[in-house]
């Protein structure tokens, strides 16, 4: 009887979040996945047209993937630019930071500088770095400096030569934070003896942080990485303040390409397939994090 | 003496080496500390400074002619209507909060200390809607939220942020709820605690840190959200502060006046709670960095 009583309790305590999370997120992705083999016009089921939407936006959509230029383009080629220059920055920027300011007395300040930007929401990050890109030299700081020493104003926003590596580069002044602060952690916890040995035995600082530091420290890094990875396949809100996706579709990312396609378009089984791509990129990067990590787990 | 006074000199050279070393250090932590302040800065000085000011000189010239003036603020507030944004964002944020917090924290008891047929392999099943991105559920939603009639409400908007929040909140508090002393639960059950009666007066008391950490990192989440926002609040005079931002940007692209103030406007909330809870806002989003 009282264990009757306490198994019902089990579900009564958990019922709520599960009916929740079943009506917003199982069920939906169930729709959303045969949304994917429609044409979904008007928001509703309409016509079933098996892969099409698949086929279509992997080889004949010029905005979602573009082979035919060197070098390729479109929201997935744009991702990639995303996952090798906003998290290589990241994670590059963030040891750098964690292991100079390791070594000065105003660390924490230099830290919450750093950190701030993780407040701030992507909208006003990307409005912030908008005042900095301004093509009028007399509002925009980087069209100034480059003023001083003679060069043109750029129009940074403006170009597709240069405006996915700004909205990058905004990115990464709001996202290194993170990367700091996990990475200064995991620098302190380092005991200080092992790099009081490498030093009296003569290695300097480059060679402490490649063969002591840097290998302690290689599980939160590949957190991180992979962290970061997942958080670019999603990135919509920084893109969608700073460019609306332009000029003609230049900085277009697939999370764009979803919001795009789905609610700009109407084309909202097209929009599906890109959702349920989406999915299916985060998936195997989640699954060889949990590899890793169980692995680094076995290892220690 | 004598030896001790070379000693000294040797030790000069060094510490003429390491103080030039320590030099570039210092230029190059302050060098880049700056750099991360200036963005910021820029935005605020533009949104203290006189129209006429911003677009004849740049903001960084500002102490060639300091001219401060709250005028901006005044006219996103009033004419561009942000005062009533602002309350918006809190309307929305407060209730998106607390919900997926209590909701959360229910399930993580039951998760951690109940026992029930299939809890370990539903549990696998909350970890793994961890990685469902928002994208997959937005549009069925919607329609969901106009088969209901909720569209004109807020309770559409609650609910989807509650949901998308749960799967983070059970796993955070329940990772913290099984690490409580076992003892301390067994002994309450046997002095026949209910429940209901151990999860608020013992799990509760003893996990607010872990709680606090939660609510900043969700408060923060919902402040911030763009997309969400954008696709089930469509009514203009129900929008929170992002898609009034976003709205204000498509129509004054270049009138940094406005935009500037506007930003500072989104951004004093979260600035708050930066400064104020640091503690806990580091902790918040360092652990929901997975999310």
């Amino acid at each position: 009887m009282r264990r009757r009583v306490r198994r019902l309790q089990g579900f009564a305590f958990t019922a709520p979040a599960l009916v929740l999370m079943t009506v917003f997120l199982v069920a939906p992705m169930l729709f959303t996945i045969r949304l994917s083999l429609d044409t979904g016009r008007g928001f509703q089921l309409r016509e079933f047209i098996g892969l099409d939407n698949f086929v279509r936006l992997l080889t004949r959509d010029r905005l979602f993937l573009d082979l035919s230029d060197f070098p390729p383009s479109g929201a997935v080629f744009n991702n990639l630019l995303w996952i090798f220059l906003y998290v290589g920055l990241c994670v590059g920027l963030g040891l750098l930071i964690a292991v100079l300011a390791d070594r000065v007395r105003y660390e924490s300040i230099v830290k919450s500088i750093v950190f701030l930007p993780q407040a701030i929401s992507a909208t006003a990050v990307g409005v912030i770095w908008l005042l900095i890109y301004a093509p009028n030299a007399r509002v925009g700081l980087l069209n100034a400096g480059l003023g001083a020493v003679g060069v043109d104003p750029v129009s940074w926003i403006g170009s597709r030569d240069t405006v996915n590596y700004a909205i990058i580069v905004a990115a990464v002044w709001a996202g290194t934070g993170l990367a700091v602060v996990v990475f200064s952690a995991a620098i302190k916890s380092i005991p200080t003896d092992i790099i009081e040995a490498a030093r009296v035995d003569g290695a300097g600082p480059f060679q402490t942080f490649r063969h002591i530091t840097l290998p302690l420290i290689s599980l939160p890094v590949s957190v991180i990485t992979i962290t970061l990875i997942i958080g670019v396949i999603k990135v919509f809100d920084i893109v969608y303040i700073m460019s609306r996706g332009g000029p003609n579709g230049a900085s277009r990312v697939i999370a764009y390409s979803f919001f795009e396609e789905t609610f700009q378009a109407g084309k909202v089984g097209y929009g599906a397939a890109v959702a349920v791509l989406m999915v299916l990129l985060i998936v195997p990067i989640v699954a060889l994090n949990i590899r890793r990590f169980r692995a680094g787990e076995t290892v220690r | 003496m004598v030896r001790l006074g070379g000693a000294v000199r040797s030790s000069l050279a060094q510490r003429l080496v390491a103080l030039t070393g320590r030099g570039v250090l210092h230029v190059v932590v302050i060098g880049i500390a700056l750099v991360w302040l200036i963005p910021s800065l820029g935005l605020a000085v533009t949104s203290l400074r006189p129209p006429g000011d911003i677009a004849a000189s740049g903001w960084w010239t500002v102490l060639g002619q300091p001219r401060f003036t709250l005028d901006n603020y005044a006219e996103v507030l009033s004419s561009q209507g942000l005062a009533q944004n602002f309350l918006n964002s809190l309307f929305i944020t407060v209730p998106s909060t607390i919900l997926p917090l209590s909701i959360g924290a229910l399930a993580a008891f039951g998760f951690a200390w109940l026992r029930f047929p299939g809890r370990d392999w539903i549990f696998l099943g909350v970890l793994a809607m961890m990685i469902i991105p928002i994208q997959v559920s937005l549009v069925p939603s919607l329609l969901l939220f106009r088969t209901l009639g909720l569209t004109g409400s807020y309770v559409g908007i609650w609910l989807a942020h509650t949901a998308f929040g749960l799967p983070f909140a059970i796993f955070l508090l329940r990772n913290f709820f099984v690490q409580l002393p076992r003892d301390l639960i067994e002994a309450a059950q046997m002095d026949g605690a209910s429940s209901l009666g151990i999860f608020r007066r013992i799990i509760v008391p003893l996990s607010v840190p872990a709680i606090a950490s939660l609510a900043v990192f969700q408060f923060l989440w919902v402040w911030n959200d763009l997309l969400m926002a954008l696709i089930f609040v469509q009514q203009p005079s129900q929008q929170p502060l992002t898609v009034a931002m976003s709205t204000l940007l498509s129509t004054y692209g270049q009138e940094f006046n406005l935009l500037s103030a506007a930003s500072f406007i989104l951004m004093v909330v979260p600035l708050i709670v930066f400064f104020s809870l640091q503690r806990y806002f580091v902790r918040g989003i360092t652990a929901g960095a997975v999310k």
